[in-house]
């Protein structure tokens, strides 16, 4: 049988990595480091630009549905690379069949969601496909946006140093629990709502710090296991993590208790990982604090110099393991 | 989280950690027969608390490893044949079988879906009587009640496209052949949620005929680093004997409720153990009565010729007769994202374990 994608491929781990690598990146001639947008110099000016498709299952979910989630995570692939977003594109698929009314609810959050983000949607396309050939409506959003020359270097993480502080804005992993339940695939409910939400206006509180934040990725699809693993590699450096100060919600550890999920590998769709030096660590803490998607922002850990390339976890429990890269699509387990 | 925190709290461990290490006087190596108890191990990071003198190795306790891949490929040739859904834990789906993974299959079209339990399939049987869902019926004394309810329900029921492809093992004969074959150990750390429906009293054998400690336990840190303290003790005091760690949870008798499903359902059978051979009475075989549900009865479809595992030492492994960095294959040619075997697949496999935690030491 010759190989064929499968869902894994779609995971965000490992098995996404090698996909990108072997079958995208090589053909495009991409060869710099794998960073949420691209950085792009046009008559002087530094523009980032990026990318992103959603096709997530059910369309509405607690806190959010599928327009708001489309604009919520191109504008923060642009705010985590350091950039003011300005302008974005939308594009729809369609199923044929699919309810007006819906479509209206789904545009109308886009549009709202991308007044708070203060963005435009500026172009856009439509296709209509046959039924059962899309799974009700895909949304595939681009977005561009304007960033500063001393903030170049934060998607890339080349200021990264040993002894900076890991800084998250709030617990990990709700989205993806809150969209397992929504899904009818745990047979209990769940009192949460995902986290969805733009973080432009929580980055540019940071980014006004000089000098002080050195890198920046949000933790969508592999949740802050895949960003860590990343980072990581991306520097050469190593990286300690403290499990107690991860300020996971009580749903979310125990969903995990249950069936078998690393939290770690979780996704959410409005947190982020800052990088910022160890000096400024609280200040910038503070400053996310301050925002209404940063309240329960947390310092969790720190660049090391030791065991480079790999993530250590500090257990609660006092013992040390590596936090891995997630291999692919979770699944939950037996017993 | 109210009783898990208290289990894994940094402090109480610390002094159990050290109580070990007051008492340790020779060698030990204990072996945790329990998958989960593999995970746990080392996700909490035990060995990195225990003095050097005390070694934890694995044993056949992981259901996905020990399931030969011949099952694999009936699943696949099953999910395959256009009629059939398959509906199964997700463990199995990167498992390779001689040729595919399920998850290749699903990718090539097969019909395979993830439950949660054998329950949600036959709800799905239910709500969708135009297929026939096989359910592949895998685990120990754990899963096997689930999916015994399940089929006095079916039958109840009279649910006609409903179907177990079973392979239900039970635990305590594959660790009497362990130590048949001479695997050397000194104690069990016993499997814990097996003994909450076998109970405590079907590991007695242990310490009667073969004068090894052993010691029911929970699943987590503090469970973990508490039974190998009991278990250093039941050795310097030469006084064999099942202690249960996990009181909470386990009891001499065990779930008579739970052992009657499975009782009305199966019987004893012989079963094949994937590197370890047949084992007498070391599964359970559907009765009579309920044979009609029973897929590998009902349907027929065609295996590929079997290739050998060439090099794969899993069998050896999961005896504990060697560990994984032994193994010609291991990280080389068998790593997570390649793997040559179900134990580098699961996540409660030694050699997936080992690969995660020793390889880059």
């Amino acid at each position: 049988m010759s190989e064929r994608i499968t869902l894994g491929h779609g995971g965000g781990g490992r098995e996404a990595q090698i996909l990108i690598r072997d079958h995208f990146a090589s053909r495009f001639g991409m060869n710099g480091p794998m960073t949420d947008s691209a950085l792009l110099h046009v008559s002087g000016d530094l523009l980032a630009f990026t990318t992103d498709s959603y096709v997530i299952s059910p369309l509405f979910f607690p806190g959010g549905n599928i327009g708001k989630l489309a604009v919520c995570g191109t504008v923060n692939d642009l705010a985590v690379s350091g950039a003011e977003p300005v302008y974005l594109s939308a594009a729809f698929i369609i199923e044929e069949g699919f309810s007006l009314d819906q479509l209206d609810l789904i545009v109308t959050s886009m549009a709202d969601e991308a007044e708070v983000a203060g963005v435009r949607i500026v172009t856009g396309d439509t296709k209509v496909v046959g039924k059962g050939t899309c799974d009700g409506l895909f949304i595939n959003t681009a977005g561009v946006g304007v960033l500063g020359r001393e903030l170049s270097h934060i998607g890339n993480a080349s200021a990264v140093r040993e002894g900076d502080r890991l800084i998250i804005n709030g617990a990990p992993g709700d989205h993806a629990v809150t969209i397992l339940a929504a899904r009818r695939e745990l047979s209990f409910d769940m009192p949460l709502v995902s986290d969805c939400a733009c973080l432009n206006h929580l980055v540019k509180k940071v980014t006004g710090v000089p000098g002080a934040v050195h890198f920046m990725r949000d933790l969508t699809r592999g949740g802050l296991a895949a960003v860590l693993n990343e980072l990581a590699a991306m520097t050469g450096c190593g990286i300690e993590v403290d499990e107690a100060s991860v300020p996971f919600q009580e749903p979310v550890r125990g969903m995990c208790e249950i069936l078998g999920f690393d939290p770690f590998s979780l996704a959410s769709e409005g947190r982020l990982l800052v990088v910022a030096a160890p000096e400024e660590a609280d200040r910038i803490a503070e400053r996310m604090r301050q925002d209404q998607h940063g309240r329960d922002t947390a310092i969790i850990g720190r660049i090391t110099s030791t065991r480079a390339g790999r993530v250590i976890l500090n257990s609660a429990s006092g013992g040390q393991r590596f936090l891995e890269m997630p291999p692919g699509q979770l699944l939950p387990r037996i017993c | 989280m109210k009783y898990v925190d208290e289990y894994r709290n940094g402090r109480h461990i610390a002094r159990l950690a050290e109580m070990i290490s007051r008492e340790v006087s020779r060698e030990y190596v204990f072996m945790e027969v329990c998958g989960g108890h593999t995970a746990a191990i080392h996700r909490f990071g035990i060995p990195s608390l225990l003095p050097p003198q005390v070694r934890l190795i694995s044993g056949p306790g992981c259901p996905v490893c020990v399931t030969p891949a011949s099952y694999i490929d009936m699943l696949v040739a099953l999910a395959s044949g256009g009629e059939v859904t398959i509906a199964m834990f997700g463990d199995l789906m990167r498992v390779p079988g001689t040729m595919v993974t399920p998850a290749a299959a699903r990718a090539a079209g097969a019909d395979i879906r993830v439950v949660l339990s054998a329950g949600d399939a036959l709800e799905l049987a239910s709500s969708e009587r135009k297929r026939n869902v096989i359910f592949p019926a895998i685990g120990f004394e754990t899963t096997a009640p689930g999916t015994a309810v399940t089929l006095t329900e079916a039958l109840k029921r009279d649910v006609k496209n409903f179907f177990v492809l079973n392979a239900h093992k039970v635990m305590p004969p594959a660790m009497e052949m362990l130590l048949r074959e001479g695997t050397t150990i000194d104690g069990f750390i016993c499997p814990g949620h097996v003994a909450v429906v076998t109970g405590s009293s079907a590991f007695d054998f242990i310490p009667r005929r073969y004068g090894l400690a052993c010691v029911v336990t929970g699943f987590e840190p503090a469970d973990l680093m508490l039974a190998v303290l009991m278990l250093v003790r039941q050795v310097n005091s030469r006084s064999p004997r099942v202690e249960t760690e996990y009181r909470r949870a386990v009891t001499p008798e065990g779930n008579s409720r739970a052992r009657g499903y499975m009782d009305e359902v199966f019987e004893p059978g012989d079963a094949e153990w994937r590197g370890l051979g047949v084992i007498p009475n070391g599964g359970l075989t559907i009765r009579e009565k309920y044979r009609r549900f029973d897929a590998g009865d009902r349907f027929s479809f065609d295996l590929p010729e079997p290739e050998h595992e060439s090099g794969c030492r899993c069998g050896e492994i999961l005896r504990g007769v060697i560990t994984p960095a032994d193994c010609p294959l291991f990280a080389a040619a068998c790593t997570p994202d390649s793997p040559g075997g179900a134990c580098m697949v699961s996540d409660e496999g030694a050699c997936n374990t080992w690969y995660k935690y020793h390889i880059h030491e």
